[in-house]
């Protein structure tokens, strides 16, 4: 087990309306070969932007990397060249999209839209790209691939689109796949089968995935870690069992009891009261002192540094500062598997 | 559910059908049978396309019934009503929207948005009278005074989503359906919308038919959950009788496959995968529904539709395994 990817203080800035947007604020978090690492926050935390970062896709102008390292294969992609970037997305590192409806191309025919890659990257027959076409449908669970092939996007249900993009970011058997919110378009029983299929590929190839999500669920099912986001910053990061059951950031704390549980009954659900920062004037110091329940007077001033809980688990709140009093976590938090 | 409570809406065999061709019709909603008692919540899920969001609109007259009653405290609304009828029943039952960003015209100010029914029913006999009534409106959902000479593009999705609850509160009504309330907003945000509807109802006395997607959240605010599945109602219970013993194998595939955020039930968990798609509501399957997708599918199935039925105390079904006569 290696570090596949590194990301080292990395910060993203958009130049909108005369503002200056920082949308990622100082990211760092490693992926190791063959495991799943779930980026969760809610809209405007940065999940997506730091995802767009890795693959080279931040729109410039407006956005901009402003400073930071991506290590991929002991080379820094933030110093990639477009054209540099082309020869790894797609090829070692690809992409699923939230929405299947809009990430195919609607005039091009499936076969045509998988083969794509496979003839670019990896210098194949138009033929045998076909071949690989109809055996990677098969893969991602299409019936009967080889007629597939010559159909349209528009003759696919959402499920299926889906099956599609997820047959196109495998093409080329990449190290690092990206899932920016893959089920959220979908129906609760297609996500399940998707869910199950991403499972069962990971199985298979082998590949690492950075899973992008709001949804604690769909984290549950599939991640071995998981990195928290909030207001362009990781405030908490750890293994799966560290977040859900032992998590420390009041944030945290928050997103896991707003959820109703489907298995026990709740009477009134914790909500953050509040709304997220605005990012174009972040705040000084932590970004959820506004909303925390047990801010203090040094949390709206400056930042908390990561203290380290164990060898995997990571938060950044003042409150594990051995001077500050200390504070039990709401009482439907650790309380797992019923 | 208390036999004895009053019935506040009474859904009886209610069909929605739209002409999408000359000869093709989509039958949204199929002889959908539900009542809604007074003072409780009544949730409607259901994945995309299986007409929850009809059956809501059928009620509130925005589709105009193609067949079936509708009773509101007794009364029919289902069938031709006259201008002064539709403005009483426009009183009494409102309704929340699902995209806070589109349900609010962005050229009205915030006070003007939650005061248009108060004109309509001419609800109020004077400005100062308006004013106080959306301050007061306003201070209710948790937004300040100050925001009522702002406009909808200067808040954020939670917010606006309270001021369309201000909006459907203006007219003191006792029904309100609430069609996908949470759905556009963020988990955190969830929370508030959901706490302040809970609140509302109990200091008002609200009757709520929440529409959603989210079994989990339906659950949670829910008295009773009907689950609807191509145009049919496929189970109805109170709520903590439909999760704890799901009847209908939709029912039961459904439950198992929301993902449940906490690591070891979800590694635990045996799941009901449903294979393919849902079939399309033009052309719906013979007899029942789901049998193109029921890993229990018989061959009745096939030739007649279930019978909507009593299986238990207040826990309704439609589903060949549980009618009586072919019991297994």
């Amino acid at each position: 087990m290696g570090n596949l990817l590194e990301i080292k203080n990395l910060n993203v800035q958009f130049d909108i309306f005369g503002a200056h947007v920082q949308a990622v604020r100082g990211v760092s978090f490693e992926l190791n070969v063959g495991e799943t690492l779930a980026i969760v926050g809610e809209s405007g935390s940065g999940k997506s932007v730091t995802s767009k970062a890795i693959m080279g896709l931040i729109p410039n102008p407006p956005g901009k990397i402003t400073s930071g390292e991506i290590f991929f294969d002991g080379s820094d992609l933030v110093k990639y060249s477009q054209k540099q970037m082309q020869k790894i997305r797609g090829k070692d590192i690809s992409m699923i999209f939230q929405d299947p409806m809009t990430a195919l191309n609607p005039t091009m025919k499936i076969g045509k839209q998988i083969m794509e890659g496979l003839i670019k990257h990896q210098n194949l027959s138009k033929n045998e790209a076909k071949t690989k076409a109809a055996e990677l449908l098969k893969l991602v669970g299409i019936p009967n691939p080889d007629k597939r092939l010559d159909e349209y996007p528009h003759q696919f249900s959402g499920g299926m689109r889906q099956r599609v993009v997820i047959a196109i970011a495998l093409a080329c058997n990449p190290k690092i796949l990206i899932a920016d919110e893959p089920t959220t378009a979908l129906d609760v029983t297609i996500q399940a089968q998707i869910l199950d299929l991403m499972r069962d590929i990971q199985k298979k190839t082998g590949t690492a995935i950075i899973l992008i999500t709001h949804d604690l669920g769909v984290v549950a099912n599939l991640a071995q870690r998981v990195a928290v986001m909030y207001g362009g910053k990781i405030v908490e990061t750890g293994t799966l069992e560290e977040i859900f059951y032992n998590p420390k950031h009041p944030y945290t704390w928050g997103l896991l009891s707003s959820m109703p549980k489907l298995h026990a009954k709740t009477d009134k659900l914790l909500a953050i009261p509040g709304t997220p920062p605005d990012l174009s004037d972040p705040p000084k110091g932590c970004p959820f002192a506004p909303r925390c329940p047990h801010a203090m007077k040094v949390c709206v001033d400056h930042m908390p540094d990561y203290t380290k809980l164990s060898a995997t688990q990571k938060t950044a709140c003042w409150l594990l500062d051995e001077r500050a009093p200390k504070v039990d976590p709401p009482a439907t938090i650790g309380v797992g598997g019923e | 559910m208390d036999e004895s409570r009053e019935k506040l809406l009474q859904v009886k065999n209610l069909k929605k059908y739209f002409k999408v061709s000359r000869k093709d019709t989509l039958k949204a909603v199929d002889d959908v049978t539900f009542d809604v008692y007074k003072g409780e919540t009544f949730g409607l899920v259901g994945e995309s396309g299986c007409g929850k969001s009809t059956t809501g609109r059928t009620i509130i007259r925005l589709y105009e019934p193609t067949e079936g009653e509708v009773l509101f405290d007794g009364e029919e609304i289902g069938g031709k009503l006259s201008t002064k009828a539709k403005k009483n029943l426009s009183r009494r039952m409102q309704m929340i929207f699902q995209d806070p960003y589109a349900s609010l015209n962005p050229r009205m100010m915030v006070k003007d948005i939650i005061a248009e029914g108060l004109d309509i029913h001419h609800l109020v006999k004077s400005d100062k009278e308006r004013m106080d009534r959306v301050y007061h409106l306003l201070e209710t959902v948790g937004l300040n005074r100050e925001h009522a000479n702002r406009y909808p593009h200067e808040f954020s999705g939670g917010q606006r989503q309270r001021i369309g609850i201000a909006r459907a509160l203006a007219v003191d009504p006792d029904f309100i359906i609430a069609d996908e309330p949470i759905s556009a907003l963020d988990v955190s945000i969830q929370a508030q919308v959901v706490n302040l509807l809970q609140e509302l109802q109990e200091q008002q006395g609200l009757t709520f038919l929440f529409i959603a997607h989210d079994l989990s959240m339906v659950k949670h605010i829910s008295d009773r959950v009907g689950v609807m599945y191509l145009g049919n109602m496929a189970e109805l219970a109170p709520s903590d009788e439909l999760y704890d013993h799901p009847l209908h194998p939709y029912t039961q595939a459904l439950l198992s496959a929301i993902p449940v955020a906490d690591p070891k039930v979800e590694r635990t968990r045996e799941r009901i995968i449903l294979q393919g798609d849902v079939p399309s509501p033009v052309d719906p399957p013979s007899g029942c529904r789901f049998r193109t997708r029921c890993p229990f599918a018989m061959e009745i199935c096939a030739k007649a539709r279930p019978k909507w039925h009593e299986a238990g105390k207040g826990h309704w079904v439609s589903c060949h395994l549980h009618d009586d006569g072919l019991k297994k």
